[in-house]
């Protein structure tokens, strides 16, 4: 460890992150209502429940998942979010993705849960 | 009175306050964002502007400026603190007050004057203000509009901490709100520009009585939060006269 900072050569490896930022259920979301309120217009009537956010990858380096989830976990709550009107959605995969192949759709069910931070977690 | 007011990259709101405090009898000093300390300044202001280009959300980079420890430090000590736009967007990301300001409801960016009712003048930026006056005040914001949980708001209410309400709220704001004191009181935020309104040339000198208000905020005796002072605990009194 060097500056507190996990490097190479230390036994660490990369993990790929996709931060999913949304503003809490109990938050209004002006951008998703103006959205929802277009769409019947565009023929898209059946689409309802949007919510705007938005995404943010990155590379950690961490002994391991649960390592690596933790410290992004403390990065989402001390900057990422602002806990009183949003939350984080964490993605997390061993290795160094290109960038757009880390998502939910790319990852099936159970094997990587996103991990959702609530205010307060 | 030296009334320090801070620079960030992407403040524009500097050279406004700067302007009004000098015109109220203060002495106003910039203060980079860089910096470690703020002197030996009597009051802070963080002024309007778009802190760090706003990235990520206004303020949230801002926080981390190195000057924000010495304000911290100044604000827990019981310094009358007072941001004003971005300024409150800072020290709601900086925990010195409570909730978050979000998109303006109907997503306008909205430049207009507004009126507001003083709700409480125990607080740093309202001591010499009049309680119930309506003052007519300059906004020019896009995320204005103050949210906070349930609780916290209750607490605001319990503990008097709303100090401006819109008569007509533009923004969305809950309860109407349009500035908030910290439980010490010394610490305050606020949407509306008042240092754009201390003069008759510019529509309005209704933020004079807020601004000679944080000119004045420093208490004979110096209460201090950590004593479990607070602002209303005696009369607002001048260390030197404003």
């Amino acid at each position: 460890m060097a500056n507190g900072r996990a490097c190479k050569g230390d036994g660490v490896t990369p993990f790929s992150v996709l931060v999913e930022v949304t503003l809490r259920p109990d938050v209004a979301d002006p951008q998703g209502a103006t959205i929802e309120r277009s769409l019947p217009a565009l023929g898209f009537g059946e689409v309802t429940g949007v919510r705007v956010g938005k995404a943010i990858r990155f590379t950690v380096e961490a002994a391991d998942e649960t390592a690596a989830r933790t410290r992004v976990e403390e990065l989402c709550r001390r900057f990422l979010t602002n806990p009183v009107i949003e939350d984080a959605t964490i993605t997390l995969a061993p290795g160094t993705l290109e960038p757009g192949t880390l998502g939910p759709g790319t990852l099936g069910p159970g094997t990587l849960g996103p991990g959702t931070l609530g205010p307060g977690a | 009175m030296k009334v320090g007011v801070v620079v960030f990259p992407g403040s524009n709101c500097e050279h406004d306050v700067a302007e009004a405090v000098t015109l109220l009898g203060g002495d106003p000093e910039l203060v980079w964002h860089g910096d470690r300390s703020l002197g030996d300044v009597d009051a802070v202001v963080l002024p309007g502007g778009f802190a760090h280009g706003d990235y990520l959300r206004p303020g949230a980079i801002a926080r981390f400026s190195p000057v924000m420890g010495a304000v911290v430090e100044f604000a827990n000590a019981g310094g009358p603190v007072v941001g004003i736009c971005n300024g409150f967007q800072v020290l709601t990301e900086a925990g010195l007050l409570p909730g978050a300001l979000q998109k303006n409801r109907g997503l306008k960016f909205l430049c207009t004057t507004v009126a507001v009712r003083v709700e409480t003048t125990q607080s740093a930026l309202t001591s010499r203000a009049t309680a119930g006056a309506v003052l007519r005040l300059p906004i020019n914001h896009f995320e204005g509009n103050y949210t906070c949980s349930p609780d916290v708001l209750a607490q605001l209410r319990a503990d008097d901490q709303i100090v401006l309400r819109y008569l007509d709220n533009p923004n969305g704001s809950v309860d109407d709100i349009a500035g908030i004191c910290s439980a010490g009181r010394n610490v305050c935020g606020l949407m509306p520009h008042p240092e754009r309104a201390c003069d008759t040339l510019l529509g309005s000198e209704d933020g004079r009585p807020l601004l000679k208000s944080l000119l004045g905020a420093r208490l004979a005796g110096d209460v201090r939060l950590g004593d479990g002072g607070r602002l209303n605990a005696s009369p607002v009194t001048t260390r030197r006269p404003a």
